[in-house]
């Protein structure tokens, strides 16, 4: 037996082990009243890795990407965004980043993809790769970037890549835009038909739609729970509970979990349990976590009595669903997809800041400034003004990376927030 | 040469360049970005296409609205803006390409007030059915937009017109680049730079008094030049705003005969149908030309177009000529180069920002290349 042949064989039988695993962990899940997030996705992921077994597809999807069809054709949803921020979280991302510039890639690209890119080739990082792909869904509504990731992709992977193309909104969504994305939807279902060997259920599809739509609102009702004082959960709380959004969004499973948790959240909220001990001061923050500092920058704040208690990226996938027709989502997807946080102008972004100073009662921003995310970060000086001017509520800037950490200053940041913190309590005296 | 001075006399100042034809009062006056701007609807509006470069100011106010990791050619467009230097606009187009490019638009249009503004956003997929009827679409939305915001109508034959110049203006520029391959010494690569890059901004009918003259007296020359000895090469990569990086390749013994540039062949290339609906024509020519990496027509396009170009100049080597923090750019670069390598053809990357590196690390660099050719 050639080496190659040993290691393809070696894997094999890890992935039928996996596979079994799995199975025994699902069952498990089942029992279980409380699930907790660590144990959904474990049976999520050793799923996905065993997909090859199981004889399940998989397709790896952006993070703003329509995943309902996915679910609805039994395929196993794999996010390459999700996986950059378990990248970061374990602090691994500065050397999968030196990786990816040592094939070439600039240090100025986004570190998501960066580090993805790595990865894919090493099979390294905190969960050892990503399953391999059966195909590739990439929606362009959170950025450019992401079609050039997923190119690399589907050239490195050799498998069929299906864009999602949602023109920009700069000031409102054209009739021209609606048809050109809904011809879309039907282009992905022939997509997905082809690449699957079946046709797509459409009532199936239906049902998937109305759990998604049930999920989002549930999630949005958790983020909501916030607005009391103290705040029973803050952003930090928040980027861990995503995931499932993200990644589940349109299962039952997401949907008890979030119900669950509402019902966990309202609770602190009766009893009066908030999620620093001392709440004086709210916050809201904004762009993607920086994933390498959140424990360091949920305790920073929480030294100064500020709790995070709302933030513009944990809200973006509950954001549209003033768009969605439960009884029409299929149809409603275009446009629900089209316009998401990250795909209108910054002055629709202030406006959407504004309300959210409004409805949790914040003092002050913090704004992320992400070198790795240029539509989510060029124009927050911008929005920073429209606040200051329509509110009088001052913004933080912190200089970071969501995943490369190897220019991030702790005792600069340290200052910055200590200097901002001072300012606030002496305004609110 | 006849008229090239006029080109020179622009790039120094293309403000000034502006402001003159504004005063002159023919047509009003239209800054865009990008060669995904349809030109030709902007002129059949009685309107001039004025492609909006960084002015090459100290970048100063555009601080206040972009983080520094934000392009060069991005901060220093609102930079021009802010300082008041684009008074002579009528108005301002943006089509849609990149992620800098797209918050450019919004945050000139909250900050930069006078000129109209518009947005083109056009499909980013160029090689389904949809996104054709998509692109054809948009063009009339466009035509529409600027129809209302110029308050005149854009006749059919106007347009029609208005594709004949620009296919002309495109065909004379294509003809340079054809002699430039073929006579390397007839032209400088600075003196052909600047040419293209100034005929993004001349007016239109000048342009097409000057070019033919240019054309001709170059076809005349072109027996009469010695066989430059540099080794052939071609550049690629998106805006050049760096034109001493042709002498400096000539210096070290070089010659560009070839590009893949945003402010070169991407510029000019692909001609729109004279016949038949002249919508169609115009959408068509941005569905089939090379594309820019903000766009997709498939996964190995760039590539086999890269190489492509490469052969038929009979190239030996490729500059790539990035500029900092262009993303599309950036992630292409890999894969460009990993084809390059797999032909055997050798390749070199500069990384420019507001600057060029200094003359002298630049110049040991493509040395240390070409002698390596």
């Amino acid at each position: 037996m050639t080496e190659h042949k040993k290691t393809k064989s070696m894997s094999l039988f890890r992935e039928i082990l996996l596979f079994l695993l799995s199975r025994v962990r699902r069952f498990l899940l089942h029992f279980k009243k409380h699930r907790k997030m660590k144990d959904i996705l474990t049976v999520y992921y050793m799923e996905a890795k065993s997909a090859r077994v199981s004889g399940r597809k998989v397709a790896w999807i952006t993070s703003g990407g329509p995943v309902e069809p996915l679910i609805a054709m039994d395929v196993i949803p794999v996010y390459p965004e999700n996986h950059g921020a378990m990248i970061g979280a374990s602090k691994m991302g500065a050397g999968l980043c030196e990786t990816s510039e040592a094939m070439g890639y600039s240090s100025d690209l986004c570190s998501y993809a960066r580090s993805d890119i790595a990865c894919a080739t090493v099979n390294g990082g905190p969960i050892g790769g990503l399953p391999r792909p059966d195909m590739l869904v990439c929606c362009n509504n959170i950025c450019g970037t992401v079609l050039k990731w997923y190119e690399v992709q589907a050239r490195y992977f050799n498998v069929p890549l299906f864009i999602f193309d949602t023109p920009f909104c700069h000031t409102g969504f054209s009739e021209e835009v609606r048809r050109y994305v809904r011809r879309q939807l039907d282009e992905y279902v022939l997509f997905l038909e082809e690449a699957c060997g079946r046709k797509m259920d459409h009532g199936r599809l239906s049902n998937v739609g109305k759990l998604s739509l049930e999920a989002q609102r549930l999630w949005q009702a958790v983020l909501d729970t916030t607005v009391n004082r103290p705040a029973p959960m803050s952003a930090f709380d928040a980027f861990y509970h995503l995931a499932l959004i993200v990644t589940l969004r349109g299962t039952r499973e997401a949907v008890d979990y979030y119900r669950r948790l509402l019902e966990r959240m309202k609770d602190r909220v009766a009893k009066g349990i908030g999620a620093i001990p001392d709440e004086k001061y709210r916050l809201l923050w904004d762009n993607i976590p920086v994933w390498h500092r959140t424990r360091w920058l949920s305790e920073k704040f929480a030294s100064h009595n500020a709790c995070l208690v709302a933030d513009t990226y944990t809200s973006a996938w509950c954001g549209s669903m003033k768009y969605i027709d439960e009884n029409n989502f299929f149809d409603s997807m275009a446009e629900a997809y089209t316009r998401i946080y990250l795909n209108i102008g910054v002055d629709e972004m202030a406006r959407t800041v504004l309300a959210m100073v409004d409805k949790y009662d914040v003092d002050g921003i913090v704004m992320h400034s992400n070198r790795s995310c240029k539509p989510y970060s060029l124009g927050q000086y911008d929005i920073a003004k429209v606040v200051e001017k329509e509110r009088g509520i001052p913004s933080l800037i912190i200089e970071a990376d969501m995943v490369d950490d190897r220019s991030f200053s702790e005792s600069q940041v340290a200052t910055r927030i200590d200097a901002f913190m001072e300012m606030i309590k002496a305004s609110k005296q | 040469m006849t008229g090239l001075e006029e080109f020179y006399e622009i790039l120094k100042d293309p403000a000034a360049y502006g402001r003159k034809l504004k005063s002159e009062g023919r047509r009003r006056i239209v800054g865009y970005f990008c060669s995904y701007t349809p030109e030709e609807v902007i002129y059949a509006a009685g309107a001039h296409p004025f492609r909006l470069f960084g002015m090459g100011d100290t970048i100063h106010l555009a601080d206040a609205h972009f983080q520094a990791y934000c392009c060069s050619l991005v901060r220093g467009a609102l930079e021009g803006a802010l300082a008041g230097r684009l008074e002579f606009l009528d108005g301002a187009v943006f089509p849609h390409t990149c992620d800098s490019i797209q918050r450019l638009s919004d945050v000139w249009r909250m900050n930069v007030k006078g000129p109209f503004h518009l947005d083109v956003v056009l499909p980013v997929k160029l090689d389904t059915d949809s996104a054709k009827a998509y692109m054809s679409d948009v063009l009339h939305k466009f035509i529409r937009d600027l129809e209302s915001q110029l308050n005149v109508r854009i006749e059919k034959e106007a347009l029609r017109d208005a594709m004949g110049v620009f296919n002309r203006i495109r065909g004379h520029l294509g003809r340079l680049y054809e002699m430039k391959s073929a006579y390397p010494g007839v032209i400088s690569g600075s003196d052909l730079h600047a040419i293209v890059k100034g005929s993004m901004i001349m007016d239109r009918d000048r342009l097409l008094e000057i070019l033919p003259g240019i054309v001709t007296e170059l076809e005349r020359k072109k027996g009469e030049v010695p066989e430059p000895a540099g080794k052939r090469l071609v550049m690629a990569g998106g805006i050049c705003n760096h034109p001493d990086i042709y002498r400096i390749i000539e210096e070290a013994g070089g010659v560009v005969v070839g590009d893949d540039l945003c402010t070169g062949s991407r510029y000019f290339e692909g001609i729109a149908k004279a016949q038949g609906d002249p919508v169609a024509a115009i959408a068509e020519r941005y569905m089939s030309r090379p594309p820019c990496p903000a766009k997709h027509a498939g996964l190995y396009d760039r590539a086999r177009h890269l190489v492509d170009i490469v052969r038929e100049k009979k190239a030996q080597g490729v500059v790539f000529f990035f500029l900092k923090f262009c993303d599309p750019h950036a992630f292409d670069y890999p894969y460009l180069k990993e084809a390059l390598d797999r032909t055997g053809i050798p390749s070199i990357m500069v990384e420019v920002e507001d600057q060029l590196p200094s003359e002298g690390q630049m110049q040991t660099r493509f040395e240390t290349f070409i002698e390596m050719l």
